[in-house]
């Protein structure tokens, strides 16, 4: 048990507080929480006072304080009860799971009801309470008891007149208590402006402790404070307390801390590309995580996407949800391609589903805390925070946040909560204003376009990781959760439908495109090949042109020679003395030279 | 103390008729002033009023605490009228002789036997 420790520790701060004072000795409640506020447990061997209202669970506590004391501390205890009968108690506490006959039968028990009452007692003259006495030492001694308690001991001044006497006597009784060394609980009603009716706070001035119970806006919370405790440091604040099938638990929650470790170890996200836009990894493990979004925009996918993959990873997920029935969530999530039901059945994920009108905030916390303890999951996730609102004010809802995620931090729990923004709201407000107490916050939106509306996730900060500033579409089809870069272009963001039409008509386009400056190529290339033709062709007409030329002149000379033939046949027929000579002729002429010239 | 005589006298018993008996328990827790005083009033009282019909019963607490629970004992010294019944009870050194009367309803009558009806509650003060 820690309450050894944390006596130990206390009784340092004491000593560092009061500087001479000695360690002051504690008997440890067993009361979950109390022991811790009161740094170790009741002051051994005094008095202690348990006030409050009508049904605030004083007599409980005063029950636990006993029977835990016989059960864990092996000190057996004496209840002196002034109210009910020995047997309406034991019937009373048995559905906590408290065995009061059993503890008789074993003599770690001794009960006694005193009745008192005024109409069948005369008073004459002088008396004192030595009866009381004797049946108070009768009781402790049979079971050598180390602690009393009496509930409630104001009942005596309906049942005696005499309060000078009855005020004397108490003060001898508790001064006796004292004596005998045993720890007594003494139980009182509150009165106007007291603490108690008959203002029995100036005889135990020990320690007091005031028990509440507070109704706001029809929701009711129980509330502890720890009014003095002399020679002991002591948590001063109220603290919420539920009573439940284990007794009563006090939750010494405060935020004065911020002293929580910081882990760099990553945690999935469920959603592979979520990761990628976290840096490559993930969440950090411990941080908290916040999703904000309008209706319907996702944001428990999301929370189940997460749950999903730590359960796969061999985490523990505790899933806290305040609007869908367990069988409702599981349904639901079914439909995007995430079956939580082995995860459930193999212990890894809790569901705990309640509504946040069933009781106030601060109960929520302990309930909470609670099953924390119990379950000891790596992640715990609160499906929407927003609801919270219903059951207290925003700014108590705040508070009881903050000190859930304190405590969480504390404990290296990833904390994974979702917000409902309404619609009109800003987007980057949670009506629960915790914002500042987040380390990574996705935003999911719905942008309306083209006649439908697409999720988009983008995320809005995530303190010490570098991370994606871009904006995805966030698509939920029965595979899972799947993210998709959005359209980004001259036509700006596009989602859904019409980035599928852009994208396509983008597309087509750029196919057109290339078909253009192929068929271009390719007239190129045919005008080329024309060309090439016509040069071919006017080539080939050159060359025939070159040979008629050269025909022609073949002709020519030979039609000179053949003149010159001729001529010379005439003369000779003629029988002229001077030979004609032909035109020259490369052929014909040369060996008709010297003749014509 | 001064007179341990008192300390367990099954006293002064006259075996009378079964029903007009008086029956008394006197609680007591050792021999305190206050508690010889009740014993002493007691006894001047019973001489007086209920000569011959009575038995008192002393009962030490500090010998017997047990015995403190069964007629809800808290105020010492306590005076029980066991007989006849209603069960009356009067705490107190019974100085005031006069109220102790009143509560055992023999004021008002001067014969000691009367307690057949259920008397109203005689109003205290």
């Amino acid at each position: 048990m820690p309450s050894a420790v944390k006596s130990r520790k206390l009784a340092r701060t004491t000593r560092t507080l009061a500087g001479t004072d000695k360690q002051l000795r504690k008997c440890p409640t067993g009361i979950t929480g109390l022991d811790q506020i009161t740094q170790g447990g009741l002051p051994w061997g005094r008095p202690a006072l348990i006030c409050g209202g009508a049904g605030c669970g004083k007599t409980l506590m005063a029950v636990e304080f006993i029977v835990r004391g016989a059960t864990q501390f092996d000190e057996p205890g004496v209840f002196i009860s002034f109210e009910e009968t020995s047997e309406e108690l034991a019937r009373n506490v048995r559905s906590l799971g408290f065995d009061l006959d059993d503890l008789i039968r074993n003599k770690k028990l001794a009960m006694d009801f005193i009745c008192v009452e005024r109409g069948e007692v005369e008073e004459t003259g002088e008396y004192d309470l030595e009866g009381l006495f004797v049946r108070l030492n009768y009781a402790i001694d049979s079971v050598k008891a180390k602690r009393i308690v009496l509930d409630t001991i104001e009942s005596l001044f309906s049942g005696l007149s005499n309060t000078a006497i009855l005020r004397a006597e108490l003060r001898r009784l508790f001064r006796w208590l004292k004596e005998k060394g045993v720890t007594a609980v003494i139980t009182g009603e509150k009165g106007d402006g007291s603490l108690t009716r008959q203002g029995i706070e100036e005889y135990v001035s020990d320690c007091v402790i005031m028990l509440d119970h507070r109704v706001h806006d029809q929701l009711s919370t129980r509330r502890l404070r720890v009014v003095k405790y002399r020679g002991s440091t002591h948590g001063t604040n109220e603290y919420p307390f539920i009573i439940d099938d284990q007794g009563i638990s006090v939750l010494p929650v405060t935020s004065v801390g911020l002293d929580h470790p910081a882990s760099t170890n990553r945690i999935s996200s469920g959603i592979e590309r979520l990761d990628t836009m976290l840096g490559g990894k993930g969440f950090f493990r411990g941080s908290s995580i916040l999703v904000t979004g309008t209706a319907g925009s996702g944001k428990t996918s999301l929370a189940a996407s997460f749950a999903h993959a730590t359960c796969q990873s061999g985490g523990k997920c505790l899933y806290f949800g305040f609007v869908e029935s367990p069988a409702q969530f599981i349904r639901n999530m079914r439909s995007i391609g995430l079956d939580m039901e082995p995860a459930i059945r193999k212990g890894l994920l809790l569901f705990h589903a309640s509504r946040p009108t069933l009781y106030g905030l601060e109960t929520h916390l302990t309930v909470m805390h609670r099953q924390i303890e119990q379950f000891k999951p790596s992640v715990v996730i609160l499906d929407p925070v927003t609801n919270m609102v219903n059951a207290g004010l925003a700014e108590d809802v705040r508070s009881m946040l903050m000190r859930l995620m304190d405590h969480l931090k504390g404990k290296q729990i990833t904390t994974f909560l979702t917000s409902l923004t309404q619609s009109g709201e800003s987007f980057e407000q949670t009506e629960a204003m915790i914002s500042s107490l987040i380390d990574t916050w996705l935003l999911v939106r719905d942008i309306e376009l083209g006649g439908e509306r697409n999720r988009c996730l983008y995320i809005l900060k995530s303190r010490g990781m570098a991370h994606s500033n871009q904006i995805r579409e966030f698509v939920l089809s029965r595979h899972g959760i799947e993210l998709l870069n959005v359209y980004l272009g001259p036509a700006g963001v596009l989602t859904g439908s019409a980035r599928l039409t852009q994208e396509a008509r983008e597309q087509a386009e750029k196919s057109a495109g290339k078909q253009g400056v192929q068929r271009r190529r390719v007239e190129a290339e045919a005008t080329g090949k024309a060309l090439d033709a016509q040069i071919a062709a006017l080539q080939a007409q050159a060359v025939a042109q070159a040979l008629a030329v050269e025909q022609l002149r073949t002709e020519e000379q030979a039609r000179q020679v053949q003149e010159l033939a001729d001529r010379s046949a005439m003369g000779r027929s003629r029988s002229a003395d001077i030979a004609i000579v032909a035109p020259s002729s490369p052929v014909i002429t040369k060996p008709l030279k010297g003749g014509h010239q | 103390m001064t007179r341990a005589r008192i300390k367990k006298p099954k006293t002064t018993t006259r075996p009378a008729a079964g029903s007009d008996l008086w029956d008394l328990r006197l609680y007591v827790a050792g021999l305190t002033p206050k508690s010889v005083a009740a014993f002493d009033n007691l006894k001047r009282m019973c001489k007086e009023y209920l000569k011959g019909k009575y038995r008192i019963e002393v009962i030490d607490l500090l010998l017997h605490p047990q015995l403190a629970k069964g007629d809800q004992i808290l105020a010492i010294p306590t005076l029980v009228r066991k007989l006849p019944k209603p069960i009356k009870m009067v705490i107190g050194d019974l100085s005031d002789t006069e109220r102790v009367l009143v509560a055992f309803d023999l004021r008002q009558r001067t014969a000691p036997t009367v307690h057949s009806e259920l008397t109203p509650r005689v109003s205290r003060k």
